[in-house]
C-alpha cells in the first residue's frame, strides 16, 4: 500500500504533462489532488506506527521484490515502513500539500501554470519515492529523479539565462556529488551481495552485514564500513549543499519562491540529512565504546564548518531570498553536525522542525516579494509590517523559530538538542564553539534582515499590499506548526526521540532536571538574545536610504566585501575545475574529430572502395561474363540451326559424314 | 591386272566423271550411259556374264532412258541462270564428303590387301544354274521383286499422273 | 595389288564420284543419277567378291546383284515420277532453292 504515496503524485504529473496549456484547474487539482491523497496515506501509515512503537521496540515492516537476477546475484527493489519514514514522509507529503495551495495564489498570473504544476508533482512523487524506498538503488533511481525535476524547477523560466544557467550550475554540482554516491553503492554492493536497508536479517543495515563490513579493512585505516559510509556523505553533501559542493543552493533562488520553499527549504536538500539517517547503522558501525567511526567524525567536522561558513556570508547578502539560502545552508550544517554527535533522533528533529520554519519564511518572502511587485532587494523594502501584517506576523514567528528563541519554538528544542549533543562529544568541543557562533551570528542575519524588510521606510517604488488568502493561509497553519513541533522534543518528554528509537516515552518534568541542561539553555538563550540585540542595535527602527551602503560594511569594509563576494569560492571554482574541464573538452574534441574522426573517414573511405570495387567487378566482369556467354550460346544455336537448312543434299552429306565415322571406328576396330 | 581391265575401269570412271560434272544435262545422262556400259564389260570381265546382259538391259535399257525422259519432261524450267551455275553453293563441302568416304573404302581395301586372295578359279555358271537358282532357292526374293515391281510401276504412274488435274 | 583388290578400287571410286554428283549438283535428276552410280559401284563390289570367293557355285554374289539391279530399276522409276511431280509444283529443279524441310 505505501507505494501509493509516491505513485499518486507522478501519476497526476504524467497526466498534467499530456495536458493543452490552458488547462489550470486540471492540473492543479489533479497536483493538490494527490498530494492530499499521499498526505492520507501517510497518515494512516505513521498512526500504524506509531501504535505499533506505543508498546516499545521498533515498528519496521519492508515489501522487497526482486527485479533483476543474473546467475547467483540479484538485486532487489522494495519499500520501508519504519518510524523514520513515517515522520518523514508525513512531513515531505503535508508541506508539500501547504505549498502546492500556496502556489495556486503565487503562480496565478504565470501563463506556465500546468507545466509549474506538473513538475511540481513529479518532484513530490520523486520525493516521498526517496523516502519510503527500502532499497539503495530505488533510493538513487528517486534521487537522480528529484535531482532532475529541481533542474526543471530551478530553471522554470527558461528564458532568463541566469535562470538556466543556475540550474545547470545546481544539476552539474549534485552530480559530483552522486559520483561518489554511485562508486559508495557499488562498493556496498559487491560487499554484502545485497542494496536492501532491511531484509528480514539479510539487509545490508542489519547487524549481519554491518559486522562483516566494520570488521573488513579497505585503505588509510578506514573500515569498508567507514569508506562507504564516507562516500555517500559524498553525495548526500551534493545534494544538501554542504561546504564544497554548497555554491548552487544560492544561485537556485532563481526558480520561483514555491520551488525554493518546497525544494530548498523543506524537501530536496533534506534528503541529504535523510539519506544520512537512513545509513546511519552503517556509519555507526565498528564503533568503539566512548568513541566514534571516522565516518561520523568527518559528518560532523563538515556539517558545523557549513554551518559557520554560510551563516558568515548570509551576513553580507542583499537578496531576500539569498539571506534565507545560505541560511538553509548554515541549518543543514547543523543537522549534518547533529547527525554526527548525537545521532539520528537529534539530526532528524532538527530537520523536521527546520522544514516547517523555513518554508514559511520562503513562503513569507515569497509574498513580500508579491506585494513588492516582483522586487527581492532588501534595501529597496521597509516598512511592510503596516502594509502586510499577516506576513509580517507569521514571517516573525519563523524568524524567531529560526534563530531559536527560547522556550515557545521549535527551532529553540531542535539546535539545543544539537548543542546538548554537542557539549558530551567527547572527541573535541570545536564543533560546539562552531554551531554557537553559528547561533550567534544566525540571530544576527535573520534580525537585521526583518529589520531591513520590515521596519524603517518604504524605500521601493509603487504601494505594498497584502498578499491573497490562498497564499497567507498556509502561512499560518505553518506557523502554527513552527511553534507546536517544538512540545515533541522538549526534554521533558522527549517523544520524537523515542519515537525514532523504538522507546515508550512518557512526560516527566524531571528531565529538565538533567545535569548540565539547564546550563545549556541558559547558554543557547543567551546567545540568541546577543544576537537580536546586535542586530536591533545595528539596524534596528533606522531610516535608511535605498542605496546607502549597510553599516556594518562602513565598519568593517574588508571583511564585508569578502563576505558578499561569498569568499571568492565560485571564482575559485571557476579558475580551477571549470578552466580545467574546459580545456579537458577541446583535447577531447580534438581527439574526437581528428583521430576518431579520422579513422571513421578512413573506414568509410574503405568500405566505399570496396563498393567502388565490387560495383566495378560487377559491371565488368559478372555482367560481361554473362553477357558474353549467352552471346555464345545465342551464337552457337544460330550456327547450330545452319544444320537445318531444309535442303536434301545437307542431309545427304551429314548421312555420308557419319557413314564415314562408322567406317573408320569399325576398320580400326577390327584391324586392332 | 590386264589391259582390259584398266581400259575398261578407265572408260567407266572416265564416263561417271562426265556424268557429274558436265553441264548440260542431256550430256551427262548419256555419259552415265557410257558408266553403265563400261560396268557392263567389268562384269563380263569378271566371268558374270548373265550380270552383265542384265546390265546392260535394265540400266542401258530402261534407267537411261527413263532419265533421258525426265530430263525431257523438266526442261522448260531449265532456263540455268548462267550466273548461278550448275553446282550447288556449297560444292566443297559435298566435295569434301565424298573424298572422305572414298579415303576410307580405299583405306580399308588397302589395309586388308594382303588378306584378299590372289587368284581363283574361274567359276563355271550357267544359265541354267541361275534360272535353277532363281526358282528353288531365291524363288521368294523373286516374288518380292516382283511384288516391288509391280508396286513402283503403279506408283511411278500416279505419283506423276495424279497432278495432271491441276497442272491444267 | 591383287585383282580383288583393284575391281574393289575401281568399286570404290565410282561410288565417290557418285555421291560427289549427289552431294553437289544442283539438279534433282543428277541426283539420281549419282544414286545410280553408287549402286552399280555397289553391284561391282559384290560381283568381285563373289568372283574371287571360295564358292563361287553358291551363286549368291550374282544373285544378290542381279536382285539389286532390279531393285535398282524400280527405284529410279518411282525417283524420277517424283521429280517430275515436284517439278510440276515448284516450276524449278533446283535443290538449293528446294528447302520446305526447314523445321
Amino acid at each position: 500500500m505505501l507505494w501509493l504515496i509516491p505513485a499518486l503524485p507522478i501519476v497526476a504529473a504524467g497526466i498534467a504533462a499530456l495536458l493543452k496549456q490552458p488547462r489550470r484547474k486540471t492540473a492543479a487539482s489533479l497536483a493538490i489532488g494527490s498530494m492530499l491523497g499521499s498526505l492520507f496515506v501517510s497518515l494512516v501509515a505513521f498512526v500504524y506506527v506509531v501504535a505499533g512503537s506505543a508498546h516499545g521496540g521498533v515498528v519496521r515492516e519492508t515489501y522487497n521484490f526482486t527485479w533483476i537476477q543474473t546467475g547467483a546475484a540479484q538485486v532487489d527493489l522494495g519499500w520501508v515502513l519504519d518510524p523514520l519514514s513515517a515522520v518523514m514522509m508525513l512531513m515531505v507529503s503535508f508541506v508539500g500539500l501547504l505549498i502546492f495551495i500556496y502556489s495556486l495564489g503565487y503562480m496565478a498570473e504565470d501563463e506556465n501554470f500546468t507545466r509549474f504544476f506538473c513538475f511540481l508533482s513529479l518532484f513530490a512523487g520523486a520525493m516521498l519515492g526517496v523516502v519510503i524506498s527500502n532499497s539503495l538503488l530505488l533510493l538513487f533511481m528517486c534521487w537522480e529523479l528529484v535531482g532532475l525535476t529541481s533542474y526543471l524547477l530551478i530553471g522554470f523560466w527558461y528564458q532568463k539565462p541566469s535562470a538556466a544557467a543556475a540550474a545547470k550550475k545546481a544539476f552539474l554540482t549534485t552530480r559530483v556529488g552522486d559520483v561518489f554516491f554511485l562508486l559508495g553503492i557499488v562498493w556496498l554492493f559487491s560487499q554484502t551481495g545485497t542494496l536492501l536497508f532491511y531484509n528480514g536479517g539479510a539487509g545490508s543495515m542489519e547487524p549481519l552485514n554491518l559486522l562483516w563490513l566494520a570488521a573488513n579493512p579497505s585503505g588509510w585505516g578506514l573500515t569498508a564500513a567507514g569508506a562507504i559510509g564516507l562516500l555517500i556523505f559524498a553525495g548526500a553533501a551534493g545534494k544538501s549543499g554542504q561546504l564544497p559542493l554548497h555554491v548552487w543552493l544560492p544561485d537556485a533562488m532563481e526558480g520561483p519562491t514555491p520551488v525554493s520553499a518546497l525544494i530548498h527549504a523543506a524537501t530536496m536538500v533534506a534528503a541529504g540529512v535523510y539519506l544520512i539517517a537512513h545509513v546511519y547503522p552503517l556509519m555507526h558501525a565498528g564503533m568503539p565504546a566512548g568513541g566514534t567511526t571516522i565516518a561520523l567524525q568527518v559528518v560532523t567536522w563538515v556539517g558545523a564548518s557549513t554551518a559557520v561558513f554560510a551563516a558568515l556570508i548570509a551576513v553580507a547578502q542583499n537578496d531576500i531570498k539569498r539571506i534565507l539560502a545560505y541560511s538553509t545552508v548554515s541549518q543543514l550544517g547543523y543537522m549534518m553536525a547533529g547527525l554526527g554527535m548525537g545521532g539520528v533522533a537529534v539530526g532528524m528533529f532538527h530537520l523536521i522542525t527546520h522544514a516547517f520554519f523555513k518554508a514559511l519564511l520562503f513562503m513569507g518572502a515569497g509574498s513580500v516579494i508579491h506585494g513588492c511587485h516582483e522586487e527581492q532587494d532588501i534595501r529597496r523594502m521597509g516598512g511592510l509590517k503596516s502594509d502586510m501584517p499577516t506576513t509580517f506576523l507569521t514571517y516573525a514567528i519563523g524568524m524567531l523559530a529560526l534563530c531559536g528563541f527560547p522556550l515557545f519554538f521549535s527551532g529553540f528544542w531542535s539546535k539545543d538538542g544539537i548543542l546538548e549533543a554537542a557539549t558530551h562529544w567527547d572527541i573535541s568541543k570545536g564543533p560546539f564553539y562552531m554551531l554557537a557562533f553559528g547561533a550567534l551570528l544566525t540571530a544576527f542575519y535573520m534580525t537585521r534582515q526583518v529589520s531591513y524588510v520590515f521596519f524603517g521606510n518604504w524605500r521601493g517604488h509603487g504601494h505594498a499590499h497584502e498578499s491573497p488568502a490562498v497564499m497567507t493561509r498556509p502561512l499560518a497553519v505553518l506557523a502554527f506548526f513552527a511553534i507546536a513541533l517544538g512540545a515533541i522534543g522538549t526534554p521533558a518528554w522527549p517523544w520524537f526521540r523515542g519515537f525514532i528509537e523504538g522507546r515508550a516515552v512518557e512526560v516527566d518534568w524531571a528531565g529538565f532536571a538533567e545535569p548540565g541542561l539547564m546550563t545549556l539553555m541558559l547558554v543557547s538563550s543567551t546567545i540568541v538574545l546577543l544576537g537580536l540585540g546586535l542586530g536591533v542595535w545595528i539596524y534596528g527602527s533606522k531610516t535608511v536610504k535605498a542605496d546607502a551602503p549597510d553599516a556594518l560594511e562602513k565598519a568593517i569594509p574588508p571583511v564585508w566585501t569578502v563576505l558578499q563576494n561569498k569568499f571568492y569560492v565560485d571564482e575559485l571554482y571557476d579558475a580551477t575545475v571549470i578552466a580545467f574541464y574546459a580545456w579537458w573538452a577541446k583535447v577531447a574534441d580534438w581527439l574526437d574529430r581528428r583521430v576518431w574522426g579520422g579513422a571513421v573517414a578512413g573506414v568509410i573511405w574503405l568500405f566505399g572502395g570496396g563498393a567502388q570495387l565490387s560495383r566495378l567487378t560487377d559491371v565488368y566482369w559478372v555482367n560481361g561474363g554473362f553477357d558474353k556467354g549467352c552471346e555464345e550460346l545465342t551464337n552457337s544455336g544460330g550456327l547450330l540451326s545452319r544444320v537445318q537448312s531444309g535442303k536434301v543434299q545437307t542431309y545427304l552429306r551429314l548421312l555420308a559424314l557419319a557413314v564415314v565415322v562408322l567406317a573408320a571406328i569399325l576398320i580400326w576396330s577390327s584391324r586392332g | 591386272m590386264s589391259v582390259a581391265f584398266w581400259l575398261i575401269a578407265a572408260l567407266t570412271v572416265a564416263g561417271a566423271l562426265a556424268a557429274v560434272l558436265l553441264k548440260n544435262l542431256v550430256h551427262c545422262a548419256l555419259a552415265v550411259t557410257a558408266a553403265f556400259l563400261g560396268l557392263a564389260l567389268m562384269f563380263l570381265e569378271l566371268d558374270a556374264q548373265f550380270a552383265g546382259f542384265a546390265q546392260i538391259l535394265v540400266y542401258i535399257g530402261a534407267v537411261a532412258i527413263l532419265v533421258v525422259f525426265a530430263i525431257l519432261l523438266t526442261r522448260g524450267s531449265e532456263t540455268p541462270e548462267k550466273e548461278i551455275g550448275v553446282f550447288s553453293r556449297t560444292w566443297l563441302a559435298g566435295l569434301i564428303v565424298a573424298a572422305a568416304v572414298f579415303a576410307v573404302l580405299g583405306w580399308a581395301v588397302l589395309q586388308s590387301a594382303a588378306g584378299l586372295p590372289h587368284e581363283a578359279a574361274v567359276p563355271a555358271v550357267s544359265v541354267q544354274q541361275i534360272g535353277q537358282a532363281l526358282m528353288g532357292q531365291y524363288v521368294l526374293p523373286l516374288e518380292i521383286v516382283a511384288l516391288l515391281l509391280t508396286a513402283a510401276t503403279i506408283g511411278a504412274v500416279i505419283v506423276a499422273m495424279h497432278e495432271k488435274g491441276d497442272a491444267q | 595389288m591383287t585383282p580383288l583388290g583393284g575391281y574393289l578400287l575401281v568399286a570404290a571410286l565410282l561410288f565417290a564420284i557418285g555421291l560427289a554428283g549427289a552431294l553437289t549438283r544442283r539438279n534433282a535428276i543428277l541426283v539420281l543419277i549419282g544414286i545410280e552410280l553408287m549402286l552399280n559401284a555397289a553391284n561391282l563390289n559384290l560381283i568381285a567378291f563373289w568372283r574371287f570367293s571360295p564358292h563361287p557355285e553358291a551363286l549368291t554374289g550374282m544373285m544378290f546383284a542381279i536382285f539389286s539391279i532390279a531393285v535398282a530399276a524400280a527405284e529410279a522409276a518411282v525417283g524420277l515420277g517424283l521429280v517430275i511431280s515436284i517439278y510440276r509444283h515448284a516450276r524449278t529443279t533446283d535443290l538449293d532453292k528446294m528447302n520446305r524441310m526447314k523445321g
